[in-house]
């Protein structure tokens, strides 16, 4: 699927809950299903301090697409970056560089993607971006 | 009409009727307002004070010849008297009208760097909020001193045996805040004063915390600096003041310069105007100062005694209320606290806890609140803060505790 198709799919998904707490239900069971990220990436280098929440992510380029993981020490970060996952990994690095993310807007989870926030998540969408300009450099 | 503030008994629906922003919702769910510590909500009264000088005698001070200017500059040296005679200081010239606690902190700290040598050493105290590091930090890198930390106990108390043998005749400076911002300790600040004094050491204490629970009478402490925030006591933001004992103040050097701080000026040499208006470069926040007085004036009328056994009250109640959630561990058990409770639910996240009170319309404070020295002593990335103002109920509390509860189920 694009990455246009899962955030349509997504969409699809949160409007069937009533309120706030399904919603945020959701996000953390998703947050505890997410896989952890390996223990040895789990580094300084892979690190984003967020002044509230730290997040680690690791990149690997298979074929000509890229998986991401990652984790975070706090669970409604780690239900995020599980549903920003979802959209970005085994997605071509030029596809990446050429989305947005204004579906997170839509499910009502705009909040947390604030820069004032520094849960380490728009930090985090930059590094995955980073990472997509930096393997397509490779493929070209 | 008849206020809370002029009634001889403490009413708290009353007083809530000041303060209107108590009356909005958060997520579609009513307010409740417990991050006290970093900012106090304002009453109308204060507002009026705000309207009123825009409305009616907005100008310039000092040095102003027309009938506007005077008005303001009487309605600001008004107020300068008035937190004069709310900290019982000596003279009104001792009372700096400042940004803040911060920019207090950043006066005494520049002001220092002529005065002090390599072998000089600065005592600061392990509970700091992190303007109350830094400033010291960077006044030891240009001097040379040393900075030397007293330690904290479990409890969240400092060591007053470390601190003991800490001093000597080497300290020259004694930092240490009144109350902890992170944990609500009231520090032995009498003791610490005294012991130094003993030392030859000067003392600055921030006040930021303890101010909108207390009354300090610095004359009878008889610290050297005292610095504080007029917003944490239901005055506006960008406005406090450094008090600083009148020989203090005289000895050290301007800290910016600017209009107003000057006596005469030519291209060859500059004589500086003397106390307060040597620390008072450049327009002030004028009526920032008047509305802190007002502010002031709101908090007396209640009586801190009053203010003070209210807010003990809550902080007992929800203490007593929080402890019984399982797995629930609070940071910063000391007998004497302000209203303010740290804590964590073992293996969750306080950003996850705070995250979540407030889609239930909880203000509350995560993370390390400025103090991480406090945090790696715990060993935890933060705390989850509630913090109380006498305008907070106990019903307030009740929603805080099935909150918490709450979060915690959606959460394990």
């Amino acid at each position: 699927m694009s990455i246009k198709e899962i955030q349509e799919e997504i969409i699809d998904e949160f409007s069937m809950f009533d309120d706030w707490e399904e919603r945020y239900q959701y996000m953390i069971d998703l947050g505890k299903s997410l896989p952890l990220i390996k223990e040895e990436f789990k580094v300084d280098e892979n690190l984003i301090k967020g002044c509230q929440s730290k997040v680690w992510v690791h990149a690997d380029l298979e074929g000509d697409a890229i998986a991401f993981t990652a984790d975070s020490d706090a669970i409604i970060t780690k239900g995020i970056i599980a549903i920003l996952l979802r959209v970005f990994t085994n997605q071509k690095p030029q596809d990446i560089i050429d989305a947005d993310t204004n579906f997170i807007d839509e499910i009502g989870l705009k909040e947390h993607l604030s820069p004032t926030r520094a849960n380490g998540l728009v930090s985090m969408i930059k590094q995955l971006k980073l990472y997509a300009i930096a393997y397509q450099t490779q493929l070209n | 009409m008849k206020t809370a503030a002029t009634l001889g008994h403490f009413n708290v629906e009353l007083v809530r009727k000041d303060f209107p922003i108590l009356n909005r919702e958060v997520n579609g769910k009513p307010l409740v307002y417990l991050d006290n510590a970093a900012t106090s909500q304002t009453p109308t009264q204060v507002m009026n004070a705000i309207v009123d000088y825009y409305s009616n005698y907005n100008a310039n001070i000092h040095r102003g010849v027309h009938s506007l200017s005077q008005e303001a500059t009487d309605a600001y040296e008004l107020a300068r008297q008035k937190i004069q005679a709310h900290f019982n200081a000596k003279h009104s010239h001792e009372i700096i009208l400042t940004s803040g606690t911060t920019h207090g902190i950043n006066l005494v700290a520049n002001g220092f760097t002529e005065l002090l040598s390599d072998q000089d050493e600065i005592l600061v105290s392990a509970l700091e909020h992190h303007s109350n590091i830094v400033p010291w930090q960077m006044l030891c890198e240009r001097t040379g001193s040393k900075l030397k930390v007293i330690p904290m106990t479990t409890s969240g108390e400092l060591d007053m045996a470390a601190f003991d043998e800490l001093l000597s005749s080497k300290t020259k400076l004694v930092f240490v805040n009144h109350i902890s911002n992170a944990l609500g300790t009231v520090n032995p600040i009498e003791y610490i004063i005294t012991k130094s004094h003993d030392f030859g050491a000067a003392v600055l204490v921030d006040g930021a915390q303890s101010c909108p629970h207390i009354k300090p009478d610095l004359v009878k402490l008889d610290v050297d600096f005292f610095v504080m925030s007029a917003h944490k006591v239901c005055g506006p933001t960008g406005v406090g003041i450094l008090y600083g004992k009148e020989e203090w103040l005289n000895k050290l050097p301007p800290y910016q310069g600017g209009g107003e701080m000057i006596a005469e000026v030519t291209f060859e040499k500059t004589t500086y105007a003397g106390l307060p208006h040597k620390f008072e470069a450049g327009t002030p926040n004028i009526c920032g100062g008047i509305a802190f007085g007002a502010a002031l004036d709101y908090m007396n009328n209640l009586g801190f005694e009053t203010i003070n056994a209210y807010e003990q009250s809550l902080l007992n109640y929800a203490t007593e209320e929080l402890s019984k959630i399982d797995g629930l561990v609070i940071y910063g058990t000391s007998e004497h606290k302000a209203p303010v409770i740290s804590f964590n639910i073992e293996g969750i996240h306080p950003y996850d806890i705070g995250t979540l009170l407030d889609k239930m319309g909880i203000a509350v404070r995560t993370g390390h609140h400025c103090a991480q020295p406090i945090m790696s002593f715990f060993d935890i990335a933060g705390t989850v803060r509630a913090s109380f103002a006498f305008y907070n109920t106990k019903q307030e509390v009740d929603v805080l505790v099935s909150g918490v509860k709450k979060a915690k189920m959606m959460l394990s």
